[in-house]
């Protein structure tokens, strides 16, 4: 009796938990990437915890708010904060059996994003200042091209594994029959150009910045303060925690377990933590051997990516599919 | 008036019935023409309900066997061939249910002094909603074009209510030109599907029921040809590429309750045309009309979303929307005759069903979005998006049902958009098993063109809302506008309510889709005995591996997780909060010129997609003393196709235009050697 | 065991796929060269694979000829020719990037169905990759196409050889020794000759830009 009841409670117990661990570990991988990329440019490094000292600063402090804001500015830094929650939670890390899996496949994260996106790029509009609205329409104009690509990319594993749904992706790539996937190489790479845009990284946008020629993101959020700005700020670093996740378990699926079983736990975690702590090494690589683009080369580069995840699902199509 | 054809009063009597009261309150208008208390609070509300109960009969006859009836209108030898199936149920459902909504905030819309008297308006309206019941019930072709040429002209009138503007008049006039025109290609389409080709008259008299059409045989050349003319009359109506060009003119013309209802619904009927002919009275679809119409579909998808970012009034930004959902929709039809055309009709099924919801959703969130657009048209005097700003604050109720609107159009989850998003693309999925080489590589680049327009959508929608009801007031005048009246906020809500329960449920509504793709294909998304394998909660089309969303669970996820984190932050901190001046990076002087225009907002898109607009610009130079920017975007179609169409028929004109001498004796002498050579023609 | 060879020979060409598309995004001369010894090495790989598989010596022959001349000696010629010419900045395409990549796609569909009645007759493991190599040539003619100045044209058509030379290792297994060496032979004297034409093209001009060739036309 006991068993069958676990068997039932592990996978929700087991959701529960990789939540919390996004919720947990994502201001963690930002501290990380922020440290690595100190020490690649030579500065003296943050402390890795600085993330979580700064969102508690923020949520001590008090909220400021513009004369006009409306009080869809006030709900937006929930909506994005919750949207990017759900986002990670769904991505499989510690297992692919995960119980809210069915509610939102593939094509529903990707929409997930775009309503993140809607959100904060309708809330950077709301004040009337123009650096908001200069935010919101730069934001939009990444958006248009990185989500049509994220979802060829998602299109290619989908068409490898026969299916969108993310567990059914994920354990097709990690436990089928060993075989060489060239479209993946394809996809990877369009996928590593969209995630650097879509979390505001360097070539196309700098997290640091205040500069106005330059900013994107910032330029949004920057009538937020408070807790709004701390949800925000906790918000960009689940998107960033949620797209690495994603890398990982698309194109480095091997190591996260099938069945939702707390045995395999503490090996699955060494794993993530493991190739999460690459993944945010090889970005702050990134960030430091490339340099901010003009805002309309950011189109150009992202046109790049969609084709290339277009080619990837070609390339599927023609060299895969074995005739 | 009704067949009653013995076994008591059928769904079709009572659908008869309704439409017969909806000329009634029509004809009632022009008792008292300039009464606008009688007309605005009596004889709306009743077409509201009226088109409240044409939905539930028409949902209640949804699956169940087809009913004819017969009436003795019309010429001698030639009464009216009605019928009502699953498919015509199905776009009478959503004439219904749109209308209901529009009618209602009609009844509290109009005013005083705006063109037209509402008496007549009243009786134009309620002939149009009459006249599209008809098409969508007509089973011959003659009643069918009688029913389509009044629903253009009723729409015509509508569209020109304020006929003392000469660009409405134009819009009008272009409207009514293309109207036409693509009823010509129908009734050419239908000439040749009752012939089967055989253009000698002397197989007895011909005859234009659906039901001898159904039966004919075609070849692949005549077939084609119905097709083809076919998917070019309702091309021109639908505002398929290159037949789009009376649509931005003629939406933004026409008074919004009639914007959205031609928008929401009379598009549709044309997809219902479309869907009637290729499915039912065609049987055998070649591939090639597939993915014709999926090209054409494309094209028409991007080009709608290329130039809905663009505009800068509200109400051309919408129109060019719809273009761009008009495309979706062909996209899916094109994918559905494509898999039909190899024999997967299994596969077929999920683009119909893509389809016929797409097409529940766009009457939804279209009408809800043109009908907020009226508000504030009301409100503020101005359509123009350089002009408003800041609405939220003093029309709440229009700004957030507008921005379950907004949601809905951009194909965000949780509501009703993404979900036929998905299906289209679950669809697209597919395509890898059709056995050909070519079409199967040019399908995921189709996949990846109808991403990229839904994303388009996603822009738009944030710079229609975002201009219009978040930042400042950008004139002094706009923070004088009250919000909808009641009767205005009772047909915007129950429109957002189809909305977000099209979103939440889908199970249920393919449920009820499936008895029309089965009609039409034979199959349905679930098989025919177990309506919801995977429960009322989970939308799986094939199999829960393969994919599969709840858009209920979806929501509540997203609810808790808000909710708990609002109440966490507001328990352990604080709920302070303090009003300030905006920040802005330390600006000084801010005014509400300084925000994003229209134009400026979509200044990126105008860089990426120039090759696709013809614009002219004018730049002040450093030294003007009043600076004016300007930019006008427009339709390369219009310089390409249209004018040289005009100049040509001008020519031609010009050419014969001798005839003309003004003497009746000469044009008595036309007639006379008409007659003679007519006699020596038929002489042999 | 063939199977996965076949895997990774699909590998390779995919990869030399992804290099013709880097290099037709390519802004930077320099980039274009790395991209270019890149390809070369890809291409060596997979000649010394097909040999591997195959058992076939010569075409170690021609996969050391391969490493020798393309991975070598014509990206050290082209380095030193930029360094003399001082052309290191970025060049301008005369369409832009995404949309010569959509072109490039359809190109990659035309090869593709190009290829498909000739690889189904094709009993080799590499059948799969005879259109990825026809699509190499195209793409790389496209790059000569859409490039104004005389450097890239040159890199786009040595890349254009790299592609035939791909197309033949995995349709045939090879051509005769003789015939490969000539075909390097051949390559290494257009180098020199363009080489020399450079330097001529910047005498007459003062730039390397190929527009300018325009006006030695006849009015």
């Amino acid at each position: 009796m006991i068993g069958d009841r676990m068997d039932i409670l592990a996978p929700i117990l087991l959701q529960f938990l990789e939540l919390l661990m996004a919720l947990a570990l994502a201001p963690l991988l930002t501290g990380w990437v922020n440290q690595c990329r100190a020490w690649l440019q030579n500065r003296s490094a943050p402390p890795l915890l600085q993330p979580y000292r700064q969102l508690a600063k923020l949520f001590e402090k008090e909220v400021v708010l513009a004369h006009n804001a409306s009080s869809l500015f006030r709900a937006a830094p929930y909506v994005i904060f919750a949207c990017m929650a759900l986002a990670a939670a769904i991505v499989p890390t510690l297992s692919t059996d995960l119980p809210f899996g069915p509610a939102a496949d593939a094509i529903a994260l990707v929409g997930i994003f775009a309503l993140a996106r809607v959100f904060i790029a309708l809330a950077g509009m709301d004040v009337g200042t123009s650096f908001g609205s200069l935010g919101a329409r730069r934001e939009m104009l990444i958006g248009f091209l990185a989500e049509p690509a994220l979802l060829m990319v998602f299109f290619t594993a989908s068409l490898i594994s026969q299916s969108t749904s993310l567990s059914t992706i994920v354990s097709t790539l990690a436990r089928g029959e060993f075989t060489i996937y060239p479209s993946l190489a394809f996809a990877g790479i369009a996928f590593s150009m969209v995630s650097l845009a879509e979390n505001a990284r360097v070539p196309v946008d700098n997290p640091t910045t205040h500069l106005e020629l330059t900013m994107i993101h910032e330029a949004m959020i920057l009538e937020y303060s408070g807790r709004h700005l701390a949800l925000i700020e906790w918000a960009a670093a689940l998107k960033l925690y949620a797209y690495s996740c994603l890398g990982l378990a698309l194109f480095f699926p091997w190591g996260i377990p099938q069945a939702a079983e707390f045995a395999n736990l503490p090996v699955a975690l060494a794993g993530l933590l493991f190739k999460l702590g690459i993944g945010g090494f090889l970005l702050a690589v990134i960030e430091t051997v490339s340099a901010k683009m003009r805002i309309f080369r950011a189109p150009e580069f992202l046109g790049t990516a969609f084709m290339l995840a277009v080619l990837a699902m070609l390339v599927h199509l023609l060299l895969e599919t074995g005739k | 008036m009704s067949s009653l054809s013995g076994s008591g009063f059928l769904s079709i009597d009572w659908l008869l019935t309704l439409i017969a009261a909806w000329l009634l309150i029509g004809c009632a208008g022009l008792l008292a023409p300039r009464q606008l208390g009688f007309v605005g609070r009596t004889l709306y509300p009743l077409g509201a309900l009226v088109g409240l109960a044409l939905a539930a009969v028409a949902f209640g006859a949804l699956g169940e066997t087809a009913e004819v009836a017969v009436l003795p209108l019309g010429l001698p030898d030639l009464p009216f061939h009605l019928r009502l199936d699953s498919l015509s149920a199905l776009f009478l459902l959503l004439l219904g249910g749109a209308s209901a909504g529009i009618s209602i905030y009609a009844a509290g819309y109009l005013r005083k002094g705006e063109g037209t008297a509402p008496g007549l308006q009243c009786l134009q309206y309620h002939l149009f909603l009459a006249s599209m019941a008809l098409v969508l019930l007509a089973d011959d072709a003659y009643v069918y074009m009688v029913a389509w040429e009044s629903m253009a002209l009723s729409s015509f009138f509508l569209v020109t209510s304020d006929h003392r503007l000469p660009e409405i008049r134009r819009a009008g006039y272009l409207y009514l030109l293309i109207a036409h025109v693509g009823a010509i290609g129908i009734l050419l389409s239908f000439g040749v599907l009752q012939s089967g080709g055989d253009l000698s008259i002397s197989n007895g008299v011909a005859d234009y029921t659906f039901a001898h059409m159904r039966a004919m045989p075609h070849d692949a050349f005549w077939a084609s040809a119905a097709f083809g003319l076919a998917l070019f009359g309702f091309g021109a109506k639908a505002g398929l590429l290159p037949l789009h060009i009376w649509l931005p003119e003629a939406h933004p013309a026409a008074p919004s309750p009639v914007s959205a209802m031609m928008s929401g619904v009379m598009l549709k009927t044309a997809i219902y045309g479309m869907l009637r002919v290729s499915f039912d009275l065609l049987h055998h679809p070649l591939w090639w009309w597939g993915v014709l119409v999926l090209a054409l579909g494309l094209l028409t998808a991007l080009f709608g979303a290329v130039f809905s970012a663009v505009q800068s009034d509200m109400k051309r930004l919408l129109a060019y929307s719809s273009i761009e959902n008009i495309g979706l929709l062909f996209v899916g039809i094109g994918l559905t005759l494509t898999f039909q055309s190899f024999g997967m009709n299994a596969l077929a099924v999920l683009a119909l069903t893509a389809v016929l919801y797409h097409c529940l959703n766009h009457a939804a969130f279209k009408s809800l979005l043109f009908l907020c657009t009226g508000s504030v048209l009301h409100a503020t005097r101005e359509r123009s998006l350089g002009k408003l700003g800041g609405l939220i604050h003093r029309m709440p109720w229009v700004a957030w049902l507008a921005l379950l609107g907004v949601i809905a159009a951009a194909g965000l989850p949780p509501l009703n958009g993404f979900v036929s998003e998905w299906l289209l693309l679950q669809a697209f999925l597919f395509t890898p098993s059709l056995p050909h080489a070519y079409i199967n590589m040019l399908i995921p680049v189709a996949a990846a063109a109808v991403a990229l327009t839904a994303a388009l959508a996603g822009f738009v929608m944030v710079k229609f809302f975002g201009i219009v009801f978040l930042g400042q007031p950008r004139e002094e005048k706009i923070s004088q506008a009250h919000d909808a009246g009641w009767l205005e906020r009772l047909g915007l809500v129950w429109l957002a309510a189809l909305c977000v329960l099209l979103g939440l449920f889908p199970v249920y509504v393919i449920e009820k889709l499936d008895f029309v793709t089965r009609s039409l294909l034979g199959v349905g998304v679930y098989p025919a005995g177990n309506n919801t394998p995977h429960g009322w909660l989970l939308l799986a089309p094939i199999s829960a591996d393969r994919a599969s969303y709840e858009p209920l669970v979806f929501l509540l996820m997203i609810g808790a997780v808000i909710t708990a984190t609002y109440l966490i932050v507001h328990r352990y901190w604080h709920g302070r909060a303090r009003r300030s001046a905006a920040w802005d990076c330390g600006f000084p002087l801010q005014t509400a010129r300084m925000q994003d225009t229209a134009e400026g907002f979509s200044q990126p898109l105008r860089q990426v997609f120039e090759p696709f607009y013809r614009q002219t610009r004018e730049l002040p130079t450093a030294f003007d003393t009043a600076p004016r920017y300007r930019v006008v975007v427009e339709d390369h179609f219009w310089y390409w196709l249209y004018l040289p169409v005009a100049r040509a028929a001008e020519f031609g004109a010009r050419c014969v235009s001798f005839l003309q001498q003004g003497r009746i004796s000469i044009y008595l002498l036309y007639s006379f050697l008409t007659l003679v050579a007519l006699l020596f023609l038929v002489r042999g | 065991m063939s199977h996965y060879y076949g895997q990774f020979i699909n590998l390779l060409a995919a990869i030399l796929l992804l290099l013709s598309f880097a290099m037709l995004g390519q802004r930077r001369i320099l980039s274009l060269i790395n991209l270019f010894m890149a390809q070369g090495a890809v291409l060596c790989v997979s000649t010394a694979t097909v040999a591997f598989v195959t058992g076939q010596s010569h075409l170690y022959w021609s996969a050391l000829i391969t490493l020798l001349l393309k991975v070598i000696l014509l990206p050290w010629i082209l380095h030193r020719l930029i360094r003399r010419l001082n052309v290191k900045w970025d060049i301008e395409t005369l369409i832009n990037i995404p949309t010569t990549m959509l072109i490039g796609i359809v190109l990659v569909i035309f090869s593709f169905n190009l290829a498909l009645p000739i690889s189904e007759l094709a009993g080799t493991v590499t059948r799969a990759t005879l259109g990825i190599a026809i699509a190499a040539v195209l793409l790389a003619f496209l790059m000569m196409i859409t490039r104004s100045k005389a450097v890239p044209q040159v890199i786009g058509f040595l890349a254009m050889e790299n592609g035939l030379f791909f197309a033949a290792t995995s349709a045939t297994y090879g051509m005769p020794m003789v015939v490969e060496l000539g075909i390097a032979l051949d390559v290494l004297v257009g180098m020199v000759i363009l080489g020399v034409f450079f330097f001529q093209i910047r005498e007459r001009f003062d730039s390397l830009d190929i527009r300018h060739l325009e006006q030695l036309k006849e009015d």
